[in-house]
């Protein structure tokens, strides 16, 4: 049975038709739509990898239906930096060396995105480890992960409080 | 600033420009916006997708697969089985060379192994493939698997790890031992690991004719070239590998396993482009893992706390097929200046996949049983660990004699704890605790690795606009190839890195080796200095034979390549840029060659190690058990650093992957069954970020003129030894409990708490 | 994963004519049942998603002093509401400290507590389970089993119960409503999951069709604010199941336990309510010996199903230690590390 569903993905809406129920978020954006950004670590909500941001929340796409999420707003990796000027997390994860093989990097800065918006953990850095631990890195890139978002994190309470000023 | 001296100082002397600068990675945007490509991430038109089905037993036979079933699903385009998949070229159980491990590519009923490739199903849609593979519903005749360290008869293999001699001795270690006053005797147990790189296996397969052209990630690129070339019986300027990022490979990509052959075959039998990627479980099998060991160590210390012997015996597994055997009790060779050292291994054979290298193979698991007995033997002495570290401090590689090429652990040793704070330790375990009642533990590892150096070979060249290029079919699989082989390059070439293009990472550029070993640095560096030596040197030749050239008559020996120019070295007034000596030739570039390779001669005369120790505090609930790595300290000396940044980097993954084998990770394997019962990321347990605590890296300033021309001893797995057993020894120093089975589990705690 | 036909019912009614059929499971979040298909344990025929119905996702507040949970309110928006988190910190906790972030903003209250065991064996379709496949044997119980039940296990299931959410809300008597083919219902929460008997594929006491709509909490349970904690032994510091856990919760009146709540998970195939403990401290003052006896008291049935004795005495020690801390009081703010012994290291250290 085809689904007709339409979904915006990184500001665009697109509309089209699912002929498998089956499929999930993940293997929609990377199978279908061939943004490859977001990876498959483990395909069963244990890596993190595959972290994206569904109308505004980090949730794990490979334990997602497309299906049943006809209508939503999608964030991608592809979608966070505006042209060439990357987004403050993805330049302080180059400047703190927050990835070595780089493979579980989209979901690290997405995941660190999400967590952001959250606003549980602030600057505090064992609440920034607790709150990243649903992204496994098997290099061991997790010290320069915290550093960069603290630093990330500090730009964006710089940010506010000038426009708050 | 840039400069490559021509003349015939000692080459270590020579760089120090771009190599030593902590460059962020130069592949880093690609990784942050998600643009760099991983295998996986590739589609070509017309590209089916293909799953495998794998046994759920461990031993005996498949007697039927349904087919038919499979095939009605819809999607589902074909079913490749031993009965009806392409032919290979040759045997794959033929062990052509000795790199080359026996793989499951169809060719039989037989199971092996538990999550042994039965059948690959190829389809439309990876929704349709995966269900195709279920309903594949395999049925088996079965046999009881061997399981465990005890599961048959022992033997001596002939070899262990990658043809080191099973068993080594120096000295009358029963002699030692029986006038030791203090004798410690202690068995250590270690699991089952899994590599779980990030990134699971993967490969996009297109065939074109009898040209093949393949995206998989690999750390050898010529040797998977040359297997798959073997395979399929095609010349190798047939094939093209692309592996230009690695998520991930701890030596679990280092060799051609039965999966990618799979994925090959099977774009083969459907004439079509495909995908194969190995599911989480699915990489608890056929693509390689740590051997469990049991390691036993007897040891004796005089009165004043000087080793009299030290005996290592390990006994590992490997497969019913095949052979890889942990070398865990070499680690006893380099460290402790014992006068009379023994290192033996046995080993049976079990329904597993075959074992393979696992960062650091052999170093790891040797380390943490070594540095755990050294610690007790301390401890029996009643002596400080580093003290007694110190006092058993090797000047001379123990089980050789030979002298080191360079050592600088004693530096190690004091800059690590002076940073750790070790001197306000106490003697005795269970003494010190935290605001909120935690028991708290110091413990300290020695690390040791050893420096390797394999084959590689580089292509420079200088362009008419003054740019270089460098080409070496190097590997990053996330220690920094993009990065600090670029900066070799630039520094080689006399050019700053943004002036080099630095090509990697395809099988069409010349042979960087294997990435393993912690070598590839070192060997792909080599290789990539001579190059560039050589393309100056044949640049110098233009000049200096050219009366045009202010250079003239200047001679090879007297020119310095900087900064796109080469100066006369007795007069750096005198020069000219590479663009003004190629346009003046009439050239439009000119290239050379160059290799890297283990020097012979400096291995007879020189043990070539690096060096670390590491120090680790954790923290134990005294009720529940539950233990916490609070600070870690590692120095380290390992030759010349060519990116602190990355390299620190890789000393921190080594530590954590020390404290995960100390904590962590273990495969369960039910001992009925044979079957891995956590084999996924969500019980086979690695370290999350809240396990990880503040780490810190020093790394020892250490100059080696022997290992190779740069001076490199390689840091990719050296941070996991000495780390493992420093967590271990913390967590004795916390509670007074000697846990000696790995991972340390909060049963064995709490029941001694 | 097998082909299903996938239904959008518009209404609640809807929903549950949908999934009375047979093959049929509801889908909300599906963080644990896509993980189940994928692996074969859960095979389908018809997926009822429940996520676009109206009126399922509100935290209400009601006149009477309780509290209502609609059963599609995520895991993470529950613990965050600031409120809910002031007035059953216990709840908050254990919302934090299962799973990762991304799962918890997905997950809902009513998939939560339907979550099916993680038993390794359960999980392995190529393994005899008992839960999976009604008659078929059980590999766990001489299998690799150490994290295996203590309590209310059988010979044909030794499985355990995987929520963290569920503990606190059993102690604080919480209950289920349901909306079923009879119309709507309630039981107690400590009513929903079952013990396994001879019967273990039978996770609860739902009927085919019945929808959890909303968890209530009474409006007793607000009284234990002050005294309320959660403590979760897990092997790793994050992102891991317990190897026990314990809820304890204190109604404390002139220096004494005027009410205690006490549950366990990760022992049985449902949070365990410890009556018998609670029993023991009332009246009493909140003392370590105290809390020795009600953990004594707590354990006093437990019986190891296979490698996991030590389960027994690191429940009694969770359980003192649980006490200690609800008695200690709930803190300003839930821990950094939620439920963690090393939620309080401070880092000052002492010879």
């Amino acid at each position: 049975m085809n689904h007709s569903i339409s979904l915006t993905v990184n500001g665009a809406r697109r509309d089209f038709v699912l002929d498998d129920p089956r499929v999930t978020l993940l293997d929609l954006l990377r199978e279908r739509l061939h943004l490859t950004g977001t990876k498959k670590g483990c395909d069963r909500g244990q890596c993190g990898a595959c972290t994206i941001l569904v109308d505004g929340k980090r949730i794990n796409s490979c334990l997602a239906l497309a299906i049943s999420h006809d209508g939503a707003d999608i964030l991608t990796i592809e979608g966070v930096a505006r042209g060439d000027q990357l987004h403050p997390v993805q330049a302080a994860f180059i400047a703190h060396d927050g990835f070595q093989c780089g493979f579980c990097t989209p979901g690290q800065i997405m995941s660190a995105i999400g967590m952001m918006s959250e606003a549980q953990a602030g600057n505090d850095p064992e609440r920034i480890r607790e709150c990243m631990s649903g992204n496994l890195c098997r290099c061991g890139a997790y010290a320069g992960i915290v550093d960069a978002v603290l630093e990330a994190q500090g730009h964006m309470d710089e940010s506010n409080q000038r426009r708050s000023a | 600033m840039p400069e490559l001296n021509l003349t015939s100082a000692p080459a270590h002397l020579r760089h120090g420009s771009n190599i030593g600068q902590p460059l962020t990675r130069r592949d880093g945007v690609l990784k942050v916006t998600g643009r760099a490509t991983y295998a996986a991430d590739n589609h070509p038109p017309g590209m089916l997708f293909a799953v495998i089905a794998v046994s759920s037993i461990a031993r005996g036979r498949v007697t039927s697969l349904d087919v038919a079933a499979a095939k009605r699903h819809p999607g589902v385009v074909d079913v490749m089985t031993p009965d009806h998949k392409p032919e290979l070229a040759i045997d794959p159980e033929i062990k052509t060379n000795p790199f080359v491990f026996r793989m499951e590519a169809l060719h039989s009923n037989e199971v092996r192994y538990a999550n042994q490739p039965i059948a690959v199903v190829i389809a439309e849609t990876l929704e349709a493939a995966t269900e195709g593979a279920a309903l594949l519903a395999p049925r088996y005749e079965t046999l009881p698997p061997l399981v465990g360290l005890d599961a048959g008869e022992s033997f001596v293999p002939p070899v262990v790890g990658v043809g080191n001699p099973t068993e080594n001795h120096r000295g009358d270690v029963e002699a030692g031992l029986a006038s030791a006053e203090k004798r410690i005797e202690a068995t250590y147990e270690t699991p089952p690991q899994y590599h779980n790189a990030m990134e699971p296996h993967a490969i996009v397969v297109q065939w074109d004719g009898d040209r093949l052209s393949v995206d998989m990630p690999t750390q050898g690129l010529m040797l998977s070239l040359a297997r798959i070339a073997e395979l399929f019986g095609i010349a190798h300027d047939k094939i093209q590998i692309r592996s230009p990022f690695l998520g991930g490979g701890f030596g679990s990509k280092g060799l051609m396993g039965g999966p990618p052959v799979l994925g090959i075959m099977a774009a083969k039998l459907v004439g079509r482009p495909i995908k194969l990627v190995l599911r989480r479980e699915q990489m608890y099998g056929p693509v390689g893992h740590r051997a469990p060991t049991r390691q036993r160590l007897r040891i004796g210390a005089d009165g004043e706390g000087r080793l009299t012997a030290l005996d290592h015996h390990a006994r590992t597994v490997s497969s019913t097929f095949d052979d890889f055997y942990e070398p865990a009790a070499d680690a006893s060779h380099t460290l402790y200046a014992a006068p009379a050292i023994r290192t033996s291994h046995d080993a049976v054979r079990v329904n597993t996949g075959t074992p393979l290298f696992m960062r650091a193979p052999g170093e790891a698991t040797g380390s943490i049983a070594l540095e755990s007995a050294i610690d007790e033997m301390a401890w029996a002495c009643g002596m400080d660990p580093l003290a007694f570290r110190l006092k058993n401090y090797a000047e001379i590689e123990p089980i050789t004699g030979k002298p080191f090429s360079s050592k600088a652990l004693r530096a190690c040793y004091e800059q690590g704890a002076a940073r750790f704070g070790w001197a306000k330790r106490s003697l005795r375990p269970r003494q010190m605790r935290d605001d909120a009642g935690l028991l708290v533990g110091w413990g300290m590892g020695t690390a040791t690795f050893p420096a390797l150096m394999f084959q590689a070979e580089a292509r420079a060249a200088i362009r008419r606009d003054g740019s270089g290029v460098m080409e070496i079919g190097a590997h990053d699989m996330g220690q920094g190839a993009w990065t600090a082989l670029a900066q070799i390059a630039a520094d080689g070439l006399g050019l700053d890195v943004d002036r080099v293009e630095f090509k990697a990472g395809t099988s069409d550029l010349p042979d960087a080796g294997i990435a393993g070993g912690s070598a590839h640095t070192a060997t792909a560096g080599a290789a990539i200095h001579s190059a560039g030596a050589a393309v100056i040197a044949r640049l110098a030749d233009l000049a200096t034979n050219d009366e045009r050239s202010p250079l003239f008559g200047a001679g090879n020996a007297g020119v310095i390549a900087r900064d796109g120019r080469l100066i006369r070295r007795d007069d750096e007034s005198r020069g000219e840029s590479y663009s003004e000596i190629l346009a003046r030739a009439g050239v439009a570039e000119v290239e050379a060659r160059g290799t890297g390779a283990p020097n012979p001669a400096a291995m007879e005369e020189y043990a070539m190690h690096a060096h670390g120790a590491v120090f680790a505090e954790v923290k134990v609930d005294p009720d529940l058990g539950q233990v916490r790595v609070t600070r870690m300290v590692g120095a380290f000396a390992a030759g010349r650093i060519v990116n602190p940044r990355m390299v620190q980097s890789q000393l921190f993954g080594g530590m954590i992957w020390g404290m995960s084998f100390a904590l962590h990770e273990e495969a369960i394997t039910d001992r009925r069954s044979g079957r891995i019962m956590n084999a996924n990321l969500g019980e086979y347990h690695i370290p999350v970020n809240a396990d990880v605590p503040p780490l810190d890296v020093i790394t020892v300033e250490e100059h080696d003129p022997h290992v190779n021309a740069l001076g490199i001893k390689g840091v990719g797995e050296i941070g996991i030894t000495g780390s493992a057993g420093a967590v271990a020894n913390a967590v004795w120093h916390a509670t007074g409990v000697r846990v000696r089975r790995f991972p340390i589990r909060i049963e064995e705690l709490l029941t001694q708490l | 994963m097998k082909p299903f036909d996938y239904v959008r019912p518009a209404t609640v009614a809807e929903a549950v004519a949908a999934a009375a059929l047979p093959g049929a499971v509801f889908l909300a979040a599906g963080t644990n049942l896509l993980d189940l298909m994928k692996g074969g344990v859960s095979r389908p025929d018809r997926l009822v998603d429940v996520t676009h119905l109206d009126g399922l996702d509100q935290i209400e507040r009601l006149a009477d002093g309780s509290v209502r949970i609609g059963a599609l309110v995520s895991n993470a928006d529950l613990a965050h509401d600031a409120d809910f988190a002031r007035s059953y910190p216990a709840v908050a906790e254990a919302l934090l400290s299962g799973a990762s972030a991304q799962l918890r903003n997905a997950a809902t209250v009513g998939g939560n507590l339907l979550q099916r065991t993680r038993c390794a064996y359960f999980y392995d379709t190529a393994s005899r389970c008992n839960k999976r496949e009604a008659g078929s044997g059980c590999d766990a119980r001489d299998g690799e089993n150490r994290s295996h039940a203590v309590l209310g296990w059988s010979e044909s299931c030794i499985a355990t119960h995987p929520s963290d959410f569920g503990v606190p809300l059993v102690a604080l008597d919480a209950v289920v409503e349901i909306e079923g083919r009879g119309g709507r219902r309630e039981i107690a929460l400590d009513q929903l999951h079952r013990l396994p008997g001879d019967t273990p594929e039978r996770d609860s006491a739902l009927e085919p069709g019945d929808l959890i709509v909303a968890v209530r909490l009474p409006p007793a349970a607000r009284g234990f604010a002050a005294h309320a904690r959660y403590l979760k032994v897990r092997e790793r510091t994050s992102y891991a199941f317990a190897v026990v856990s314990a809820a304890a919760a204190l109604r404390i009146e002139n220096g004494k336990i005027a009410e205690a709540r006490l549950a366990l998970g990760g022992v049985a195939a449902k949070p365990w309510r410890a009556r018998g403990a609670e029993d023991v401290l009332r009246n009493v003052a909140p003392t370590a010996d105290a809390f020795q006896e009600a953990a004594w008291r707590a354990l006093a049935d437990a019986k190891p199903s296979g490698d996991n004795a030590f389960k027994i005495e690191l429940a009694r020690r969770i359980v003192v230690r649980a006490l200690l801390l609800a008695a200690a009081g709930t803190p300003a703010r839930i821990p950094a590390l939620p439920a963690s012994p090393f939620a309080a290291t401070s880092g000052a250290i002492h010879a």
